[in-house]
């Protein structure tokens, strides 16, 4: 199987662990894995700050360059809903616009062969015990496009479940946003602060060691805040938990 | 506090205000979550929910389609019924109709049974000004007329404030405006709720002439519902001579059976109940029972220049249940007040600028107070997809675009204090349409990181004032991919 890796923007510049941990973590599993060097931002924060017509160059340009591969495998709830949810919309909107159905044609390809890495793991390897070994205490975050847009449910509680030595503990008001929201983390900074605040002291009321989930973006916004609020826990991708194991060096 | 929304601040600023009022944030919490709980619970006690939430989105698209023919059927039957209709296009027309309907009956106060569209017209206000005062009876906003305070919630008006504060308004205020509170009135619920009985009992013996709005129109018998859970409503209903409804052309619904869709989805979704406690229907008039005279007052007030725009007209589904404010995060924190209208929370977001226009300041501002995290749009028994608007909005904020006002089609220019934000936006487009860009920035971060600072200037301010920046690696993944090919030691 070919399978793409679409790293995201924030994890190829912010994030190289969360890169190297999925390339291991599919290698592992037998995925022949490739990063199509000329992939860049899928275009969310364009979209959703309102700049939709600059977001179609970048959708463009992201349908031809994963076009050829079987499955296109992220590491981002909200990259992979962007693509999901969001690049079939903006083909309509272009249609309804009497643009023509060029932008929904390029699209469509690669809208099904998209998957967020737990989604991919689960439904597409049919793996729910990746051989992880992770000697800590959890608590996982569902990020809200995850949860709501991608509909993730519990696939990546499963994963966790069958990590070795993993103690997964449950978080309060796991289903509440963080506060992050892309450009809202700026341009509502004092709620956004609020809300990370909130989830950073239900996260610490578990006594976890670690905050899991599967959105860097969203953990750089809880993790900036646990810095700031000087909390005693990390902030780590479900990549880098499920692609550590006994042999290799524990994280 | 002032009593209309007019020269409010945008959301940002109001917002800030609302996050560190410790007893506000208190109190929201507190009713925001207890009542999410609850609503969850009352759904999932429906096996077809799911199919009644669809149900309810076909209904109002339909009759939304068919506005035309459905008002005109509204109309010939509430006149068949012995009822008059007015037409209203704006807040000011429907002010002048119901004040001169007022004045015409030779009395000098009305009282009112709970409605938005009276509050989003500001009724009460016009009517002080022509000398008629209106009395609000339903509890939250008796508390919310006593208090000089504006509503923060669309079914719980006082839901910012406590018993205590309560109590305290009702020791303060309501001599003024009728009976006065009973002597060592304490803040338990029982002698809180005693203690309005008594000072609205009065109101509604004395009163000539009420003043509603209707949950929902019934257009092949032109039958007027209200759903409440007080009573107080159906006393206003029931005992004046004149009834005056002011209702948004919005709220009709074909047939009886279609109103059975939604006598299910609102109570569950708004206060969690299974049925609400009264529902009142009132067609035209009847002789020796209820109200002689009965004028109904059909208000657009900017609701057909939203039916035009082909995303945001999904926002006239609304039938104002509030499930989507109890769920909100960025509604718990900022309160209502925040939104500058009587519609807060996500629905009064994408509401507000297509009823308003988002010419000011506060109006530009409201499809930004949101995180999009699409809890709204999950709640909504009527599947209005307000993320989806909410993102249609800012596009018309920052881009403009064309958009319909009072009929006509205008093309909309960018709010102001967007340029510097569209200029990073495109050339952010520019880079990532050339990798070759994105790389060079990449390693130029790389490479200068041991010189970032902690906290940054300008707009970056916002970030580093409550969160930390995270720390720029040695290497982007796109440059150890190219050095090893994933392999991790580099000889693959």
């Amino acid at each position: 199987m070919r399978v793409a890796l679409f790293l995201t923007c924030v994890n190829d510049t912010l994030y190289p662990d969360t890169g190297r941990a999925v390339v291991r973590l599919l290698t592992r599993l037998g995925v022949d894995v490739d990063f199509p060097a000329a992939q860049t931002c899928c275009g969310q924060a364009h979209y959703n700050t309102g700049y939709r017509h600059e977001a179609e160059p970048l959708a463009r340009h992201f349908a031809e360059v994963f076009r050829e591969y079987e499955a296109i495998v992220t590491p981002s709830g909200s990259c992979g809903a962007m693509v999901r949810e969001l690049y079939p919309r903006m083909g309509e909107r272009a249609r309804a616009e009497g643009r023509g159905g060029a932008l929904a044609a390029t699209v469509a390809p690669v809208v099904p062969k998209t998957y967020e890495l737990t989604e991919f793991l689960v439904d597409v390897l049919g793996v729910t015990d990746v051989g992880a070994y992770y000697p800590h205490t959890v608590t996982y975050h569902p990020t809200c496009h995850g949860l709501r847009s991608l509909g993730l449910g519990d696939r990546p509680l499963k994963l966790l479940r069958a990590v070795k030595g993993l103690e997964l503990v449950e978080l309060p008001g796991a289903e509440e946003c963080c506060g992050f929201g892309g450009t809202f983390a700026v341009k509502n900074a004092d709620v956004s602060a609020a809300m990370g605040t909130d989830k950073v002291r239900n996260a610490e009321s578990t006594g976890a060691e670690v905050l899991c989930a599967a959105d860097n973006s969203c953990l750089m916004h809880i993790g900036g805040t646990m810095s700031r609020l000087r909390v005693g826990m990390r902030p780590v991708h479900i990549a880098e938990i499920l692609a550590n194991t006994e042999e290799g060096a524990a994280v | 506090m002032s009593g209309t929304y007019l020269g409010m601040p945008a959301f940002p600023e109001a917002a800030r205000a609302a996050v560190r009022d410790r007893t506000l944030r208190g109190n929201l919490r507190h009713a925001t979550h207890t009542i999410r709980a609850k609503r969850a619970k009352a759904v999932t006690e429906v096996s077809d929910w799911a199919e009644l939430r669809e149900a309810g989105r076909r209904i109002k698209d339909h009759t939304l389609r068919h506005l035309d023919r459905y008002l005109v059927r509204v109309e010939e039957a509430v006149t068949a019924a012995g009822g008059t209709v007015h037409w209203a296009a704006d807040a000011d027309e429907a002010n002048r109709i119901v004040t001169a309907l007022v004045e015409e009956t030779g009395e000098s106060e009305v009282v009112k049974v709970k409605s938005m569209a009276t509050q989003e017209i500001g009724l009460n206000e016009a009517l002080e000004a022509a000398g008629i005062r209106a009395y609000e009876t339903d509890l939250a906003e008796l508390i919310v007329q006593l208090g000089k305070d504006r509503p923060s919630h669309i079914l719980v008006p006082a839901i910012h404030r406590n018993r205590g504060e309560i109590r305290d308004i009702f020791r303060a205020e309501m001599s003024e405006w009728g009976r006065p509170a009973p002597e060592g009135l304490t803040d338990t619920p029982a002698e809180l709720a005693e203690a309005a009985r008594l000072h609205l009992r009065e109101k509604f013996l004395r009163a000539k002439v009420g003043v509603s709005g209707a949950n929902f129109v019934v257009a092949e018998t032109g039958t007027l519902v209200v759903v409440e859970s007080e009573g107080n409503g159906r006393m206003c209903l029931t005992l004046p001579e004149t009834l005056i409804s002011v209702v948004g052309i919005e709220k009709i619904v074909p047939t009886w059976r279609d109103l059975e869709v939604f006598l299910q989805t609102l109570p569950r979704s708004s206060t969690a109940e299974r049925m609400n406690p009264y529902t009142s229907m009132w067609t035209g008039t009847t002789d020796e029972d209820g109200p002689r005279t009965f004028h109904l007052v059909l208000l657009d007030n900017g609701r057909t220049d939203t039916l035009a725009d082909e995303v945001g007209r999904q926002a006239l589904r609304c039938i104002r249940c509030s499930a989507c404010l109890n769920v909100c995060p960025v509604y718990e924190r900022a309160g209502g007040h925040a939104y500058g209208s009587v519609y807060p929370g996500p629905i009064g977001a994408i509401l507000s600028p297509q009823l308003r226009g988002t010419g000011s300041d506060i109006d530009a501002s409201l499809p930004y107070a949101s995180s999009l995290c699409g809890a709204c749009y999950e709640v909504c028994p009527v599947a209005i997809d307000i993320p989806e608007v909410l993102v249609h909005l800012r596009e018309r904020v920052v881009q403009g675009g064309p958009a319909t006002r009072r009929g006509n089609k205008v093309l909309l220019k960018p709010a102001k204090g967007h340029a510097a934000e569209r200029a990073a936006m495109r050339a952010a487009q520019w880079a990532f349409a050339h990798p070759g860009v994105l790389r060079t920035g990449q390693r130029l971060a790389s490479r200068t990181r041991r010189f970032h600072p902690r906290t940054l200037p300008g707009p970056g301010r916002a970030w580093t004032g409550s969160r930390d920046l995270p720390a720029v690696p040695a290497e982007p993944f796109r440059d150890w991919w190219q050095r090893t090919r994933g392999g991790e030691d580099g000889t693959k």
